[in-house]
């Protein structure tokens, strides 16, 4: 094998993972930066100005957008163009439909950008865009799923990796996902209504919602998992046989979990148990994932402590463990009761998001920017260990503040004098929240300084990077 | 057959694929083609630095 690739070496299509990573840097300061500000804008109405545009209602679909799908959906762009090629040994299928991808998909952000803070929404969560940046993604995704697949038919060996199935199961999945929630009467360029309605819609919703979860920030994730701890450990996946299991236990039981987001709705009692029961055993799978990527290090424990890489890939295991045990735990009727609509669902989302998706999304971007830019390292291995101190106590700082404000806010919801009266007004527990906001939102400046001293470190890299083929490409005039 | 007897059945078809699945992974004769496509993400390096020179090939393309 490496024979023959060493006298044909691969030309491989870096020029669309190089647009993504940056891209994925970039949107990764944007969206976080967004979610320090609306964080602040909690405590400090006036921050809107004012103005329509800038209130939290707006800014926070915004903000919601930008971190899932043009920083984590580029990390995924990124990573999934990477693996595909170097574990199938071969080219990206399309340079063409590749370059398409990225374009179309920073079309979708931009278009964003500008609809969600005019107010034009399709209202459903984590998928307001309204039908022509719909039709957008669409297209796009589809294209995306042309160049992925057809990557690996064309590949040179005979095995397709665990990374690959998993980036193909979250790429086939989100293409159902989005067509089957976004289906709608357009009533203008501008507006639109779902085609379905009551229960029904809701029930299509978070069959999207949470499969957005599953596939997306989940999934895909895990594919990035399957490649990058191994390849920054330096040692194969601790168990090949369990990743195979694992990735069919979780994609047929994700796809069932979506009715715990509307437990004590107007959804049939028998589909919320069902929601119910299969978020439960959603554990088993999740756990076995991150088992399998924790314990790819076990004998090499040591690498921990040099290598702040590696600490961001193992240590974002640690917080997909810790929230895929908080899901299933909150997805109990009885424990919802008490967790739904407060702070604790929005701790619990940030510990997988900044904590599982940011954390390994980070720890892949510092694994591919010197490969891609040729350089032996990065800049600074320091800045990379400032940045992951940064970025766990900021995420700490989040989530037990959302911790304590949610479980709060439940409390006092409920609470009821003799009489049966409530005992504490809405604004109360409004009022009550505060401090953990403050506490919230301080972590969230943690977490954005991390990233902008990771711009730092990558720019320098990448910049080192140009000078040294630069130079290169005078050596070879020269001479 | 009605709808309510097609989905117990079709939730034992599941179960069964399922410990087959799990029999499949982990019986002896995967092993060792499961060891090779675990390492198989190490491969590349030997060639890394025909690669790496060829990147920069590519990338002069594009300035």
């Amino acid at each position: 094998m490496s024979q023959t690739s060493q006298q044909q070496p691969i030309d491989y299509n870096l020029k669309v993972v190089r647009q993504f990573t940056v891209m994925t840097i970039i949107w990764g300061i944007i969206g976080m930066a967004l979610g320090v500000f609306i964080a602040a804008e909690l405590i400090w109405p006036d921050l809107s100005l004012h103005l329509p545009y800038l209130t939290y209602s707006r800014l926070r679909p915004l903000h919601t957008n930008a971190v899932i799908f043009a920083f984590g959906t580029s990390a995924l762009f990124a990573t999934s163009y990477y693996v595909v090629q170097k574990t199938c040994q071969v080219r990206l299928f399309s340079d063409k439909l590749a370059a398409f991808t990225f374009w179309g998909w920073q079309a979708v952000i931009v278009a964003a950008v500008i609809t969600l803070p005019l107010g034009i929404t399709s209202s459903k969560e984590y998928a307001e865009l309204e039908w022509p940046i719909d039709i957008l993604i669409a297209v796009v995704w589809i294209a995306y799923a042309l160049v992925f697949f057809a990557t690996i038919v064309k590949r040179r060996t005979s095995h397709i990796y665990v990374a690959n199935w998993f980036y193909g199961g979250f790429i086939v999945t989100i293409a159902l996902l989005h067509i089957g929630n976004s289906l709608a009467v357009p009533v203008s360029f501008t507006k639109s209504y779902s085609m379905y309605s009551g229960a029904v819609d809701a029930m299509m919703q978070w069959w999207y919602g949470h499969n957005a979860v599953g596939f997306l920030l989940t999934a895909g994730f895990l594919g990035m998992m399957y490649y990058f701890v191994p390849k920054q450990a330096e040692r194969p996946v601790y168990s090949y046989r369990l990743s195979v299991v694992h990735f069919w236990a979780l994609i047929s039981l994700y796809i069932w979990a979506g009715p715990h987001h509307l437990h004590y709705t107007a959804l049939p009692d028998w589909t919320q148990s069902v929601g119910m029961v299969m978020s439960v055993i959603l554990f088993v799978p999740s756990w076995g994932g991150m088992i399998n990527g924790i314990m790819t290090l076990s004998g090499a424990w040591h690498k921990l402590r040099t290598d702040p890489i590696l600490r961001f890939l193992i240590v974002s295991l640690s917080f997909y463990g810790m929230s895929t045990f908080e899901g299933p735990m909150m997805a109990i009727k009885s424990v919802n009761a008490l967790s739904h609509y407060t702070d604790w669902t929005i701790g619990h989302v940030h510990s997988g998001a900044l904590g599982w998706v940011a954390m390994i999304s980070i720890g892949a971007m510092y694994f591919l920017v010197p490969r891609l830019f040729n350089q032996e390292r990065l800049y600074s291995t320091r800045l990379v260990n400032v940045h992951f101190w940064l970025h766990t106590i900021g995420v700490v700082l989040y989530i037990v503040a959302m911790w304590i404000s949610g479980v709060m806010q439940g409390l006092m919801w409920r609470a009821t004098n003799s009489d049966g009266t409530l005992t504490y007004s809405f604004v109360e527990s409004v009022e009550a929240s505060y401090p953990f906001w403050f506490v919230r939102f301080v972590g969230g400046v943690f977490i954005v300084t991390g990233m902008l001293i990771m711009a730092y470190n990558c720019y320098k890299t990448i910049r080192a990077g140009q000078r040294a083929s630069a130079a290169v490409s005078h050596d070879v005039k020269t001479a | 057959m009605d709808y309510g007897t097609w989905r117990g059945v079709f939730t034992i078809i599941i179960l069964v694929l399922f410990i087959a699945l799990v029999i499949w992974a982990f019986s002896k004769r995967q092993r060792k083609s499961f060891d090779e496509a675990a390492n198989s993400i190490f491969e590349e390096n030997e060639s890394s630095l025909n690669n790496r020179s060829d990147d920069q090939q590519e990338s002069k393309k594009h300035e």
